[in-house]
């Protein structure tokens, strides 16, 4: 059920250039039982910033009751959340949203997990809950530079983890899909989260049988109500079928709604 | 008898708070959240003939204690709304009042004629402003004939009372209110959203995909403050404001200024929860100042007794 909750901040950590790791505590965490759902987030009580800021749910810990965020402090909202300390309140509505279904994913399977910037967050709880059933990840991140670039070891411990970075100065120079292309790698289902430019390329790659992709788009309500966030299907890419990311989405089947 | 129940043409409200059209959907969403039978009514996101896909995206930009919006009347279309929307939403003991859009007079007529039959339908708010629309839309709401003429066919058709929702895009707001009175209202709405746009400074671009869209939230609510005062004393419409609504205080103001309801509309994004607060609050607030009924404070701003013109007895 979507709930709206004062969580309290237990930790905030600056884990590369611009990039926090924030973890909050509170009720609503026994509300999350998928990974790639969404919180919506009210930075302050005052009218600015007026509107929520939608960031991925990147790790639950419900015995704890917390769960993690990352996310990239950019504009007015994001820079304002970098600034609670531990023991500060956040205002939380949440969970929100369709995740990655990890029953897609079958035991002894291989999936490929492929993040780009800020879309590599939901992939961590992601991974986590695809290797205790037993499903053999493969991670590919995709960062500007190795100053932004976070989680890497994380994920290594989870499964083979391999990283792209634009300039050069991590991994493999260029995109996700040029590493993926280097290391041959291959997988029996795919899930993303990242850039439309990014999941376009994935699309059009077609790894694998399956897939799932992740979409950002600006925000309103993050419920459902206010049709701010929609997309064209596949189905019908000029016509009134839509999605709402916020609400049908964000995670979608791979080919279902027009990038 | 209750401080809060309000009586309006068409309308027996339990309390004079509801969410405004364009930021509550057919309400499904905010089901899942409360209980809408707390809310003095609906008023549902604006129909169309066809359906409608409305706008690309963004279709959001975040402003200065407010936002633009251009989602361009996105809708399942008036069949959709007459065979879904309508009798889902009238399970719950809420008053309805459906937006009706179009882009030319017939549109307008055909979405009345249709939706005011709906058993489902106790008011029709005639969406005369929506600034996101490239026809009709802008234009039934700036020229007075235009909108006086739209009102008038409307009201031919519509077998339930019809409040003309106003757009503050205008010079003279009291002009525009007395036209539509002359096209025989029972009723207005307002303030619709101000045009307004706001460019990226990494692309140079406007952030909107269509360019300009109608700004809403607290930034507007002085204008809808000035217009509401302006207006209430020169028309004998009830009026229903709105525009920018996020506190107790903030209704007081709106009643002060001349409004006989309010209508709730951005508050709904960063606090979903806030019709339901903002109606046990605001009978908090009259009860904690002695206040015996809220119709007695419309129009105090300007008139020593205020306007009473809706007392509920
Ligand atoms: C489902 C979903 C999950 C997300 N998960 C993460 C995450 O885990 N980590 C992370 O760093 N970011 C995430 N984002 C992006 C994040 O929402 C934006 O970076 C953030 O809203 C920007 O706010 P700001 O205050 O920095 O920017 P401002 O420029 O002040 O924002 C102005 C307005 O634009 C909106 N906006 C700006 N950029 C974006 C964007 N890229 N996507 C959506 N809305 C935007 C803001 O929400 C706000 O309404 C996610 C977005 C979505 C839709
Ligand atoms: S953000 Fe309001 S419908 Fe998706």
């Amino acid at each position: 059920m979507i709930k709206k909750e004062w969580m309290t901040v237990v930790s905030q950590q600056n884990i590369a250039k611009n990039i926090y790791e924030l973890t909050l505590q509170g009720e609503l965490v026994q509300e999350m039982n998928e990974p790639g759902r969404f919180v919506h987030l009210k930075v302050s009580g005052q009218t600015m910033p007026l509107l929520r800021r939608p960031i991925s749910i990147a790790n639950i810990d419900q015995t704890n009751s917390r769960f993690t965020m990352i996310y990239r402090a950019e504009g007015e909202g994001t820079k304002l959340l970098a600034e609670k300390k531990a023991g500060d309140q956040v205002d939380v509505l949440g969970p929100l949203g369709h995740g990655f279904p990890v029953n897609e994913a079958q035991t002894g399977e291989t999936a490929i997990l492929v993040g780009g910037g800020i879309g590599v967050p939901p992939l961590y709880e992601l991974s986590q809950r695809l290797n205790e059933k037993g499903v053999k990840t493969i991670h590919v991140l995709g960062f500007q530079s190795a100053d932004v670039a976070f989680y890497e070891a994380k994920f290594a411990e989870l499964g083979e983890t391999y990283v792209a970075t634009v300039d050069g100065s991590l991994g493999t120079k260029g995109f996700v899909t040029d590493a993926i292309r280097e290391f041959n790698l291959q997988g029996d289902i795919l899930y993303s989260c990242g850039p439309v430019v990014m999941l376009r390329a994935l699309e059009e790659l077609q790894l694998t049988k399956k897939g799932f992709i992740s979409l950002e788009e600006r925000m309103g309500c993050g419920i459902g109500a206010c049709f701010a966030c929609v997309c064209h299907t596949q189905n019908d890419p000029t016509g009134t079928e839509y999605r709402k990311v916020c609400s049908d989405g964000p995670v979608f089947p791979m080919g279902e709604v027009a990038l | 008898m209750s401080r809060l129940e309000t009586k309006l043409p068409g309308l027996t409200l339990k309390n004079p708070i509801m969410p405004a059209s364009g930021c509550f959907g057919f309400g499904r969403e905010f089901s899942q959240l409360y209980d809408l039978d707390v809310l003095g009514a609906i008023m549902i996101k604006a129909t169309t003939e066809e359906p409608r896909y409305g706008n690309p995206t963004p279709r959001v930009a975040e402003t200065p204690a407010g936002m633009l919006n251009a989602i361009g009347l996105q809708n399942p279309g008036l069949e959709k709304v007459m065979e879904r929307e309508l009798p889902w939403l009238s399970q719950y003991n809420v008053p309805i009042i459906a937006n009706v859009a179009g882009s030319q007079v017939e549109d307008y007529v055909e979405v009345a004629r249709t939706i005011s039959g709906s058993p489902h339908v106790q008011a029709l708010e005639l969406n005369i402003s929506c600034p996101n629309v490239k026809t009709g839309g802008i234009a039934f709401g700036t020229v007075p004939e235009t909108a006086k003429h739209l009102t008038k066919k409307v009201k031919e058709v519509s077998e339930v009372p019809v409040y003309v929702k106003l757009s503050p895009n205008v010079s003279n707001i009291v002009e525009m209110a007395k036209a539509v009175e002359d096209g025989g209202a029972d009723g207005l709405t307002m303030i619709n959203t101000l045009l307004g746009m706001r460019i990226d400074l990494k692309t140079g671009k406007p952030i909107l995909a269509n360019r300009t869209g109608g700004l809403s939230g607290p930034a507007i609510k002085p204008v809808a403050i000035r217009m509401i005062y302006e207006v209430s004393q020169q028309t004998n419409l009830p009026i229903i404001g709105m525009g920018g609504i996020s506190t107790v205080e903030d209704i007081i103001e709106f009643y002060l200024a001349g409004a006989d309801a309010v209508a709730i509309g951005t508050a709904n994004f960063s606090n979903p929860y806030i019709c339901p607060e903002l109606i046990k609050e605001l009978d908090e607030y009259l009860s904690a100042n002695q206040i015996d009924h809220i119709s007695e404070l419309t129009g105090r701003s300007w008139s020593k007794d205020g306007k009473r013109t809706y007392y509920c007895s």
